[in-house]
């Protein structure tokens, strides 16, 4: 709607102007900071055939977040929410642990992992596309007895402890094939094929149109309920993913506290990577350049020697910065206070 | 050059315009109130009441004009403006809060007393006072949400009343009523209107417009077409003003109409109806013909259409497309037998704002063939470029939101993504709303280009003209029924006013 008018390159105008410029930014300049804070920052060398370092920690402890994510900027773009990963995490853990007790073949436990995500999912489409629940509501249900559900699992099998060994989950966890980390390969494969799901069938455009306006999306014949309902089942098998990850680098299931808070940094992925919680648009690279930022930031207030304490104050600073430079009226007023208050 | 202000009239609105984007809502509206009377506003969706309406209670700021109360010009920015120079109103949907006591309903904005210390003696005191005004005798200490709608209706309008209201607004109150209900709440307005509290009366209903207004004011397109004692007017001269503007060049121009040879029948529907939404109606549709769907506001166009499509649900009839009778449930069902459907709300129900222009035009398509088969990105821009340019769509690339565009170009969209899918049979409801006149003639033209190459057309307008322009047959609507079909020969405008007028005329 705003007409721009200033005199500016094109060029700069089209970066300036695309929402992807400012997660980005943000980004490098954190990276940047941390260089100056620590002068072995960018350092990378290879440690027991794998690649280590600064950067690559980063990306490696950003992962299940960004699975999560992913999953959640889907569900966000049909207008929903969706507070359950974390206990859909816990599930998964634990359905995990009991298994691996039970004496299954590790790699079938993943396909359980998987598709116990996935049926929570179902659970969670069920209440919003057919039941009509609101999702902020019928998450929580899930979120709040999810964390159950993976204690009573874990009581399956005498459950006092948990624990498990498993050479195929360590893989996961601390693994590399070639120079780099397992999982890090893992999460780029599912990323391609969920974006080939999102972005080479219609589903994306079909998300897109009923989290814009769900009744012309049902008059134009999309079923608009079956495709929010989807979109919860994905969530949750992304959510699968993603404890399969965080259980395999704890040898072991831990209900009460495995992922705490995950769904609030999945999130602020999102909507820092440009999402709108009023639906209506996907962004899969940007969600996960969403959840780089909040690792890069939580690794740098660790490496800065701030105390811990610190952490998620400043996180909330850093992000309600970003957040502000993505709101044209926020950046406009930024803009007119640095110029002087002569154009109005 | 300003004419003097009526000393008799309590309220006076001069010259009345809003424009909003791409579309002039009011143009150059005058409007007045005397006390002690009963001001029915009446019009088409879109016309401009509610517009008007908002103006005057202070929720819209008006683009030009004047407003005098009492003599003395105003300047409303906001609702309270307005309320504390006595004009009140309650809206369609009841602005109560259905789960808090009448008292506290009643008593809202004015019970907080020093120190924000509240009394509720006090306030129960002042409700029963209000509520006694109307003569209401209801339990007040009883949540809202458990009384009837007419019950809620009244305590909506006790809470607009003030001891210094002058001009009281209803809008469309007695649209959930029934027949007694609404008697009580004519008593009701007849009271007041004795106290010398001007009424705004604004509904779709005829009869009650004669029941109880002394003068009527019709608004069309933003304009007003005319203010008469309501005893002046007669019941076709109404229905005239509110649908049958006179044919202007533009529609002049398409009232060469095709030869009128049909094909074979596409499309037949056997006593299709829903309870409480449209009677079980009969119609058949041919390819190559344009019906045209007449009717007031409320008779029932829309759930016509919504019907044959699938968007309502029928729980009578069926319906027989191309000879076979379908089950058909859904729009997407509908949309694989050949129908396509452009709805009437086009904010609402026809477009997704934040997508593009070749997204929006494309989804149906899309969503034919299903979301496993994706139309490539080279092919979409093909059909966007293609319907943008067949339909003169202005707009500089397809990848621009539609929210941006124009009200006549969003209305070509929603067009063109019809057309996409290729339909037999086209459902079009109110093609014309709300667009200019260029854009206006641009529909019409296309409408009888479609039906030239062999689709079958069902239009509802409220544009008397226009239905009578652009149709090759009419079907008339009236009270959420059909009574009745037009053929070629007999189409005009008062035939058709004449049908809908019906036997009692007043």
């Amino acid at each position: 709607m705003s007409s721009v008018s200033q005199p500016s390159t094109p060029v700069w105008k089209r970066i300036s102007q695309s929402r992807a410029i400012w997660p980005i930014l943000a980004l490098v300049v954190i990276l940047i900071v941390d260089g100056f804070i620590s002068p072995n920052f960018y350092n990378i060398r290879i440690v027991e055939g794998r690649l280590f370092g600064n950067l690559i920690d980063i990306v490696y402890r950003a992962v299940p977040t960004a699975l999560v994510a992913l999953g959640m900027a889907i569900v966000i773009g049909t207008k929903g929410i969706d507070l359950s990963v974390g206990s859909i995490i816990a599930i998964s853990g634990a359905i995990i642990a009991w298994r691996i007790q039970a004496g299954d073949n590790h790699v079938v436990i993943l396909a359980y992992a998987v598709i116990a995500g996935g049926l929570c999912g179902v659970w969670n489409g069920t209440l919003v596309a057919f039941l009509g629940i609101q999702p902020i509501i019928a998450t929580l249900i899930l979120m709040v007895s999810g964390r159950g559900v993976g204690m009573l699992i874990n009581l399956i099998y005498g459950g006092t402890d948990p624990s498990f060994e498993s050479a195929f989950l360590q893989g996961l966890s601390t693994g590399s094939i070639g120079y780099i980390p397992t999982r890090i390969l893992l999460f780029i494969a599912i990323f391609i094929a969920l974006w080939l799901v999102v972005r080479k069938t219609a589903l994306g455009l079909f998300v897109e149109s009923v989290g814009g306006n769900a009744a012309a999306s049902n008059l134009a014949g999309i079923n608009a309920r079956r495709i929010i309902f989807v979109s919860y089942v994905i969530c949750g098998v992304m959510a699968g993913w993603a404890g399969m990850i965080m259980t395999a680098d704890t040898h072991t299931s831990d209900p009460v506290s495995v992922a705490l808070y995950i769904e609030l940094d999945a999130i602020l992925a999102v909507v820092i990577g440009g999402g709108s919680l009023m639906g209506g648009r996907i962004y899969l690279g940007m969600t996960v350049i969403g959840a780089l930022v909040i690792q890069a930031l939580t690794t740098s207030i660790l490496i800065s020697g701030l105390p811990p304490e610190y952490n998620l104050i400043i996180k909330a600073l850093v992000v309600l910065f970003v957040l502000l430079l993505q709101s044209d009226n926020a950046r406009k007023q930024i803009v007119a206070l640095f110029r002087g208050k002569h154009n109005e | 050059m300003v004419a003097e202000i009526d000393q008799s009239a309590c309220i006076e609105m001069r010259q009345i315009s809003k424009s909003f984007p791409g579309v002039k809502a009011l143009d150059s509206v005058d409007f007045k109130l005397y006390p002690g009377e009963v001001h029915a506003l009446l019009g088409e969706n879109g016309a401009g009441k509610s517009t008007l309406i908002k103006i005057l209670t202070g929720a819209l700021e008006r683009s030009t004009g004047d407003i005098w109360v009492d003599h003395n010009k105003c300047d409303f920015r906001t609702t309270g403006d307005a309320q504390s120079a006595g004009i009140s109103t309650v809206y369609q949907e009841v602005n109560l809060i259905p789960a808090m006591s009448v008292t506290k309903n009643l008593t809202l904005e004015k019970i907080s007393g020093r120190f924000g210390y509240v009394s509720w003696r006090k306030a129960r005191t002042m409700a029963r006072e209000k509520l006694k005004r109307l003569n209401v005798d209801i339990d007040i200490e009883q949540p809202v949400g458990s009384y009837s709608v007419a019950i809620q209706q009244l305590v909506a309008i006790a809470r607009a009343l003030d001891d210094d209201t002058k001009v009281l607004v209803l809008d469309e109150p007695t649209a959930s009523l029934d027949a007694q209900e609404t008697a009580n709440l004519f008593a009701i307005i007849n009271d007041l209107k004795s106290k010398g509290i001007a009424v705004v009366f604004i509904t779709h209903f005829l009869d009650q417009v004669y029941a109880i207004s002394d003068r009527i004011t019709v608004l069309r397109n933003g304009k007003k077409v005319g203010t008469d004692l309501a005893t002046n007017i007669s019941r076709k001269d109404l229905i005239a003003m509110m649908i049958g503007r006179e044919l202007g060049d533009v529609e002049a121009a398409f009232s060469t109409k095709g030869t009128g040879a049909t094909g074979e029948t596409v499309l037949q529907a056997n006593q299709l109806g829903k309870k409480r939404t449209l009677d079980g109606f009969d119609l058949e549709l041919k390819a190559g013909e344009a019906v045209g769907l007449a009717g007031l506001l409320g008779s029932g166009r829309t759930e016509m259409c919504k019907l044959i499509f699938g968007a309502i649900k029928a729980d009578t009839g069926n319906l027989v497309v191309f000879g076979n009778s379908t089950n058909r449930t859904n729009p997407r069902n509908s949309l694989d037998l050949g129908i396509a459907f452009c709805p009437e709300d086009r904010k609402s129900e026809g477009l997704v704002g934040e997508l593009s222009i070749r997204e929006n035009i494309i989804i149906s398509m899309q969503s034919k063939q299903g979301w496993l088969k994706p139309i490539s990105r080279k092919e979409q821009e093909r059909i966007a470029d293609e319907m943008i340019a067949s339909l003169g769509i202005a707009t500089p690339d397809a990848d621009k939101p539609v929210g941006q565009l124009s009200g006549g170009n969003q209305q070509k969209v929603v067009l063109a993504r019809a057309l996409a899918s290729s339909p037999k049979i086209l459902l079009l409801d109110e093609p014309t709303r709300g667009i200019d006149v260029g854009a206006h003639a641009e529909i019409l033209t296309l409408i009888r280009k479609l039906c030239e190459q062999g689709l079958a057309l069902l239009v509802a307008s409220s544009e008397l003209d226009e239905v009578v322009a652009s149709s090759d047959r009419v079907v008339v609507l009236r009270d959420r029924a059909k009574i009745g079909e037009l053929q070629a020969g007999s189409i005009t405008r008062d035939n058709i006013i004449q049908m809908i007028a019906g036997t009692d005329n007043v």
